[in-house]
C-alpha cells in the first residue's frame, strides 16, 4: 500500500463526502455466522465526533470527485476548480477492512461523482460492495450511494451487497431544483428509488415463505435535503419529507443547513452563517412526525408555514391549542403524554411505568428525571399546585423563554430586534 | 451489622444470604479493601460461598426476571461506594413486593439502580466505540483502555462476535487485567506491561500500524466541517479523560 498517495486521495475524497450527513450503521441485521469480520446486528456506533459534535460512525469517501454534472450547491460541481482524485476499488476495500479491524468505523458510505455515466459509476460502487462481502467475508455496515440514472439491475445487485442505499433530493422544490441543477432530472433521482422500495417489499414477503431469501438492502433506503439554498419554505421542506417518508418508506431523511461552497448569484454567498437553527428545529418536527404521534399538517399549515425560531415545534403547537391542557399525568394516555412540551418519549415511558405503583407528584416527576421546565405549564398531578392557572399563551411563553438557555438565543434574539426596530420605524 | 466481603459478585450475594439468615434489616455491605474499621457495630467476615450466592441469585432471578438479575449485576460493577447497600435494599424491596419492582422508580433504591445501570451501560457503550486495537508484530490487535467502572466483562460479547477472525486483547489499565480472544474463546489475562505502552513504539508495533493511525488522523481531521464548529459538543462527546487513547485526538 503506497501510503503517501492513499492519504492524498483519503484527504480530497473524505473532504468531498463530509456534506452528506448520514452516518447511521443501525437497523441491519447482518450477523456474523461463518467466523468472518464484523457484525452489524446490534445498534450503530459513533467511533468519534469530529470538532462540528458530528458522530464518525462510519468511513464516509467519494470513489471519485470527478463529475459530469454541473450542480450549484455541490463542491464537486464540473466547473468548479479543485483538486480532484479517484479510488481503485481495491484500494477503498483495504481501507474498510483495515479501519475497520481496528475498530476505528462500523463499515462504510461509499458515494461518488458521476464520472462517464450513472451505470458506469453505480457498477463501480457495487463492486466494492460484492468485494467486501464475498471476497473478505465482511459483515459491517455498507451504505452505498444509488446513482441518479441507475439501472434497475444494478441498483436489485447493490440492494445484494449494502445495508442502506440511499438518493438524495438535494432540493426540496421542483423549482429550486431546475434553478440550481438544470442537467437533472427529478424522475432520475425516483427511479432508482422506487425499484429499491419495491425490492425490499418483495424480499420481505418472499422472505416470510422461502428463509433462505437474501437479504435486500436491511436497513433501508434514506435521502437528504439541503435547507437554506434556494427560498423554500418549511412547510415545502417537511411536506417532501413527509411524502418521501409515506410513499417511499424511507428510514430517513436528513436535513442539512446549505454550507456556502460557491460564488453564483443564485446561492446564498461565501461567509454566510449555516442555518443551524432551522435545521435543528426540522429535525425537531421530524421527530414529532415519526414518533410523537403528529401529523404534519398540525405543525406546519398555510398559516403557519414555517417553524417559530424562538421556541420549539411541540411548544409552538401547544401553544396554539391550549384548549386540550393542562394533561393530567396520572391518568391521561401516551399519545397525549407525548404531546406534552418538554417531555420526551423517554420520559413518557418513565411515567407510565412509575404510575402503576402510585398516584405521581411534582417531587416524584423530578426525581424521575422529567424535564419540568417546559412541561409544568401543561400538566395536573397528584397535587393542588397548577402552574398555568389562567396564563395566556403569550405569559407562557414569556416565562418559559425567560427561564431557559438557548445557545442559539443570539440567532432568534436578532431577528427579534430587528423586528423592533421595524416596529419603531413605523411608529415613526 | 458490617459485612465485608471479598469485592466479587459471588461474594457480594453471599453477604446478602447472611444478612437475611441474621435477619438484620439494615446491613452495611462492604468490600474488604474499601474496609476501615468500626468501633461501634458488630463486623463479620463473609466466607464467599457459590452454594449460598445462587440461592440467592434464583430467587432474585424468580422474582426480577432476567432483566432485573442483570440490572443488579451491572450496577454491583459501577463499584460505587455503597452501591452494595443500594442493591440490598433494591433485593429486599423485589422480594417483598407483590409485583415487579423494576418499573417503581418513586423508590429509591430503585431510582439508584436504574441510574446507575444507565452509567454503567454509557461506559460500556464508550469502550465498544473508544477501544482503538494497535496491530502488534505478532498479529494480535492490542488495545489498553481505562474505564470509569468495570465493564469489559460486559464488552466481551460484542467484540468476539465482531472481530471472529482475528486475536485481539483490551487491557483495563486501572485494574490491571484484561480480556484475549484467542480465535476460539475469550480469557481473562494479566499483563506485566512496559511502561511506554500508550506510545506505539515499533518495538512492539508493526509500521503499518503507525501508518494506518495516520491515516484515520487524517480521515478525521478532513471529514470535518469547520463553519460548523461546536467544540463543546464535540467534548461532551468525546470527553477529555478519553482522548489518550484515540489516535485522531493524540497524534
Amino acid at each position: 500500500m503506497n501510503f503517501d498517495r492513499i492519504k492524498e486521495k483519503l484527504n480530497i475524497l473524505a473532504d468531498a463526502a463530509k456534506y452528506d450527513v448520514s452516518c447511521s450503521s443501525s437497523g441491519s441485521k447482518r450477523q456474523n455466522k461463518v467466523k468472518g469480520l464484523g457484525d452489524s446486528s446490534g445498534m450503530g456506533i459513533c467511533h468519534s465526533y469530529t470538532e462540528d459534535g458530528r458522530c464518525v460512525s462510519l468511513l464516509k469517501i467519494l470513489l471519485t470527485n470527478h463529475c459530469i454534472f454541473d450542480c450549484a450547491y455541490c463542491v464537486t460541481r464540473k466547473s468548479n476548480d479543485i483538486q480532484r482524485a479517484a479510488f481503485k476499488v481495491q484500494e477503498v476495500v483495504d481501507l474498510t477492512i483495515n479501519f475497520y479491524r481496528r475498530n476505528y468505523i462500523e463499515g462504510l458510505f461509499l458515494s461518488s461523482g458521476i464520472f462517464k455515466s450513472p451505470d458506469t459509476t453505480m457498477e463501480r460502487l457495487v463492486q466494492v460492495a460484492k468485494k467486501l462481502r464475498l471476497e473478505e467475508n465482511f459483515n459491517g455496515y455498507i451504505h452505498l450511494k444509488s446513482i441518479p440514472g441507475a439501472s434497475d439491475e444494478l441498483m436489485h445487485e447493490a440492494g445484494l451487497y449494502a445495508d442502506r442505499l440511499s438518493v438524495n433530493i438535494e432540493i426540496p422544490t421542483r423549482e429550486g431544483l431546475k434553478l440550481l441543477a438544470p442537467d437533472k432530472d427529478r424522475k432520475d433521482f425516483l427511479q432508482p428509488m422506487k425499484k429499491v422500495k419495491d425490492e425490499i417489499i418483495r424480499h420481505k414477503s418472499e422472505k416470510k415463505i422461502i428463509k433462505s431469501t437474501p437479504k435486500f438492502a436491511p436497513a433501508g433506503q434514506s435521502t437528504q435535503m439541503i435547507v437554506g439554498a434556494t427560498n423554500e419554505t418549511d412547510a415545502q421542506v417537511m411536506y417532501t419529507a413527509a411524502y418521501f417518508y409515506k410513499k417511499y418508506q424511507m428510514k430517513r431523511v436528513y436535513y442539512s443547513g446549505y454550507i456556502p461552497v460557491s460564488y453564483d448569484p443564485r446561492l446564498p454567498s461565501i461567509g454566510t452563517d449555516v442555518p443551524l437553527l432551522r435545521e435543528n428545529r426540522l429535525y425537531q418536527a421530524d421527530w414529532l412526525m415519526r414518533f410523537y404521534g403528529f401529523s404534519i399538517e398540525e405543525l406546519l399549515n398555510k398559516e403557519h408555514p414555517n417553524l417559530d425560531s424562538d421556541v420549539d415545534p411541540k411548544l409552538s403547537w401547544a401553544l396554539r391549542n391550549l384548549h386540550l391542557f393542562p394533561v393530567d399525568v396520572n391518568k391521561a394516555d401516551k399519545q397525549m403524554l407525548a404531546r406534552i412540551p418538554g417531555l420526551g418519549m423517554k420520559s413518557v415511558y418513565k411515567i407510565l411505568g412509575a404510575r402503576k405503583y402510585r398516584n405521581l407528584n411534582w417531587e416524584h416527576l423530578k426525581k424521575i428525571g422529567v424535564a419540568l421546565n417546559r412541561a409544568k405549564y401543561f400538566m395536573v398531578c397528584n397535587s393542588k399546585e397548577w402552574e398555568k392557572k389562567d396564563l395566556s399563551a403569550m405569559n407562557i411563553k414569556s416565562l418559559i423563554l425567560q427561564n431557559s438557555s438557548s445557545k442559539f438565543r443570539n440567532t432568534y434574539n436578532n431577528q427579534l430586534n430587528l423586528f423592533d426596530k421595524q416596529d419603531a420605524l413605523i411608529q415613526n | 451489622m458490617i459485612f465485608i466481603y471479598d469485592a466479587s459478585f459471588e461474594g457480594f450475594l453471599t453477604a446478602v444470604f447472611m444478612a437475611y439468615e441474621y435477619k438484620c434489616k439494615q446491613p452495611k455491605i462492604i468490600k474488604k479493601e474499601k474496609f476501615m474499621g468500626d468501633f461501634f457495630e458488630e463486623v463479620e467476615e463473609v466466607i464467599t460461598s457459590e452454594e449460598k450466592a445462587t440461592r440467592v441469585w434464583k430467587k432474585v432471578k424468580a422474582k426480577c426476571g432476567s432483566r432485573g438479575t442483570q440490572q443488579i449485576y451491572w450496577a454491583f460493577l459501577s463499584e460505587l461506594d455503597e452501591i452494595e447497600n443500594t442493591l440490598f435494599q433494591y433485593i429486599q424491596h423485589a422480594l417483598a413486593s407483590t409485583k415487579d419492582i423494576a418499573k417503581d422508580y418513586a423508590h429509591p433504591a430503585v431510582l439508584k439502580v436504574a441510574q446507575t445501570v444507565k452509567q454503567v451501560g454509557r461506559e460500556k457503550h464508550r469502550m465498544d466505540a473508544f477501544v482503538r486495537f494497535r496491530k502488534t508484530k505478532d498479529a494480535i490487535y492490542f488495545a489498553t483502555v481505562e474505564p470509569d467502572f468495570n465493564v469489559l466483562p460486559l464488552n466481551a460479547k460484542h467484540f468476539k462476535n465482531r472481530y471472529a477472525d482475528q486475536k485481539w486483547c483490551i487491557y483495563d489499565l486501572k485494574r490491571n487485567f484484561g480480556i484475549f480472544y484467542n480465535l476460539e474463546k475469550v480469557e481473562i489475562i494479566q499483563l506485566e506491561l512496559p511502561t511506554s505502552i500508550l506510545e506505539t513504539s515499533t518495538d512492539f508495533f508493526t509500521t503499518e500500524e503507525i501508518q494506518f493511525q495516520h491515516l484515520w488522523k487524517n480521515y478525521f481531521d478532513s471529514t470535518n466541517i469547520k463553519s460548523r464548529k461546536n467544540t463543546k459538543l464535540h467534548q461532551q462527546h468525546v470527553p477529555k479523560r478519553y482522548w489518550k487513547y484515540l489516535s485522531e485526538k493524540y497524534l
